[in-house]
């Protein structure tokens, strides 16, 4: 096992590299020079070149990307153009009720995805099996801003019983927790049901029915953790999806996270903050990713050994 | 949110996949037909392709007319979706939204298809450096979600349509990438292509004319499914203002200035919302109809 871990995290090194090169280059390709932007329509040429040399947009750009990654390792995501501040501090202010936000929709997502799916695959055919399905057809349909919308209008307006927008209180999280997770538990569902009927046909399983296993034991202990593997990997992506999603659901419930930074720095064209923001999430994600690597390395001791370098 | 629902990390494509070379499209409509969801789904797809290539003999009223005597509304028999917040027909809206929102999601998905199965055929035929290569960067696109990815690339760009067809084809590449270099990996070993290679054809000859008709099921099911995937995208990116800009009707635009009216006047909000998950659903209830015609036991 460390050995698989000491290769994962090497094969880490040039993925992070080019996510790098990536978030360097998106801003090479704004249009205009960023000193210029900086300084503002009535600054003189002078104060235009003394802004360029702080940023060192005045080197050659193998010499600007060098000292970006340079920069990088020491934990500087560079300065808010429109702050004044570090991108990281700025960054930081704000992950923190993103990955509540997330952590709470992958919940959502865990439990009413492999509810449905269980719910489902137990009885394939049945009328449940078909709402269970549908359900999670228009779960991943739905567009989420929508169903943001929708639950505001009918929790915050018609029943008022929950805040439409905000992120201070344990509440202003359950209307966006629950609108992010569901399309990602509409996936998981479906994947939850076609994993266990893989299994539910086979000897094993029949023997337990034989025995006369209780049904939810049956499906805890043998279908579902044979269903892992697979279940992990796709919650695994979907925190990728619930990242990128929580751009939409924190502008709809107007959430201090990090995916309203994103926007904000966007609309302000604050671009060094938004380098820095997508920069940050890709590198969670890779972490998350390997992690998950590693949890199915754990599950399956047969994904170690595959790979010949055990 | 709404982004890839397909797995392409874990894609297998089966070795038994029926191979559909001789009248590809008259096989394809014959299996499609005899599955009931997807005959759903095509007929939802059929039904906003036909509304948006009619919208201006089906509109009652101009998309982009304003009245200022009948702001904000509610549905009735002069304008059966209600009025926006100048006045403007819903309804008229909606079909003329339907233009943009096909286009993004169709001209999207096929720059995705356009070098993505050019990527990864070549990947899987060459294999050696180059698979390595294409792989890798493939990997580093991957590393990010691909909603954010696409936002990154609107952001630089500018908002516009241009730039979001650019973008959404841009985030769905890895995928075919992929699942075509995948497919091509499970035929290249088969006899027919060595006996064509033994017979002396050149590597064009044997690509076009054996391995990417081939492999062609695994990458129509996947474009149906991300036309869906790519449709949610472009919303929501237009919803956040950085698609498709006001006064033009696409669905997202649409729901992001109806949200001030919510109180007022819900329809504006709810309407192209529904708009958006009918198409939506119509191409994954085709996608994943077509999967389970052509080729079941692929995982996509």
């Amino acid at each position: 096992m460390f050995n698989y871990i000491l290769k994962r995290l090497l094969q880490m090194v040039p993925t992070l590299i080019g996510v790098s090169l990536l978030s360097f280059v998106i801003l090479q390709l704004v249009p205009g020079d960023p000193a210029e932007l900086i300084a503002g329509m009535d600054a003189s040429p002078e104060e235009v070149q003394i802004i360029r040399e702080r940023l060192g947009t005045d080197q050659p750009l193998y010499e600007q990307y060098v000292q970006y990654n340079l920069q990088l390792l020491k934990g500087d995501l560079g300065t808010s153009m429109r702050s004044d501040n570090p991108v990281l501090q700025e960054i930081l202010e704000r992950f923190p009720n993103t990955v509540i936000l997330t952590l709470l929709a992958t919940l959502v997502t865990v439990v009413i995805g492999l509810f449905t799916g269980v719910i489902a695959a137990t009885k394939p055919g049945s009328a449940r099996d078909h709402a269970s399905m549908a359900f999670s057809l228009f779960g991943i349909s739905m567009p989420v801003f929508w169903l943001g919308i929708i639950l505001i209008l009918v929790f915050a307006y018609y029943i008022p019983i929950l805040p439409s927008g905000g992120s201070s209180e344990f509440k202003h999280f359950i209307l966006p927790a629950l609108v992010l997770g569901i399309s990602s538990a509409a996936v998981l569902a479906r994947l939850t049901r076609s994993s266990i009927l893989e299994v539910i046909n086979q000897d094993y399983i029949r023997t337990a029915k034989a025995k006369g296993v209780r049904e939810w034991l049956i499906i805890y202990k043998h279908a579902l953790k044979n269903a892992f593997v697979p279940i992990i990997t796709v919650i695994g992506m979907e925190i990728g999806n619930l990242l990128g999603g929580a751009v939409l659901t924190e502008t709809v419930f107007s959430m201090n996270g990090l995916g309203r930074y994103i926007i904000q720095s966007i609309q302000f064209r604050d671009y060094s903050a938004v380098q820095g923001s997508i920069l940050f999430v890709a590198f969670i994600f890779v972490i998350i990713n390997l992690l998950v690597d590693l949890c199915y390395a754990a599950v399956d001791p047969r994904i170690r050994y595959d790979r010949k370098e055990a | 949110m709404s982004e890839p629902k397909a797995v392409p990390i874990s894609v297998q494509v089966s070795s038994e996949a029926a191979p559909l070379r001789s009248g590809l499209l008259r096989q394809i409509l014959k299996r499609v037909g005899s599955n009931k969801r997807s005959m759903i789904g095509l007929w939802i797809v059929t039904l906003f392709i036909l509304i948006a290539i009619l919208a201006p003999w089906i509109s009652p009223y101009d998309p982009l007319e304003q009245n200022m005597d009948k702001l904000l509304q509610s549905p009735s028999l002069s304008h059966p979706l209600g009025t926006d917040e100048y006045g403007r027909d819903m309804l008229s809206r909606i079909f003329y939204g339907s233009r943009i929102s096909l286009m993004v999601g169709i001209v999207g998905v096929v720059i995705s298809v356009v070098f993505g199965v050019a990527l990864g055929t070549i990947a899987g035929y060459f294999g050696g450096r180059i698979e390595a290569l294409i792989m890798r960067i493939t990997d580093i696109f991957m590393a990010f979600p691909g909603f954010l990815l696409a936002l990154a690339i609107v952001s630089v760009l500018g908002p516009g349509m241009m730039n979001l067809m650019i973008a959404i084809g841009i985030f769905s590449v890895p995928s075919f990438t992929w699942i075509s270099r995948s497919a091509v990996l499970s035929i290249k070993s088969k006899e027919y292509i060595e006996a064509s290679r033994s017979m002396g054809a050149k590597h064009s000859r044997i690509i076009f004319k054996h391995i990417i008709p081939n492999s062609i099921a695994p990458i129509i099911v996947l474009s149906t499914l991300r036309v869906a995937t790519a449709i949610l995208s472009a919303s929501g990116l237009s919803f956040l203002g950085m698609g498709a800009q006001p006064p033009s009707p696409e669905w997202g635009t649409m729901l992001s200035t109806g949200r001030e009216f919510l109180r007022a006047a819900p329809h504006i909000s709810i309407v192209p919302g529904v708009a958006i998950m009918l198409v939506v659903l119509g191409f994954n209830m085709l996608g994943d109809g077509l999967r389970d015609a052509l080729d079941p036991k692929m995982k996509v």
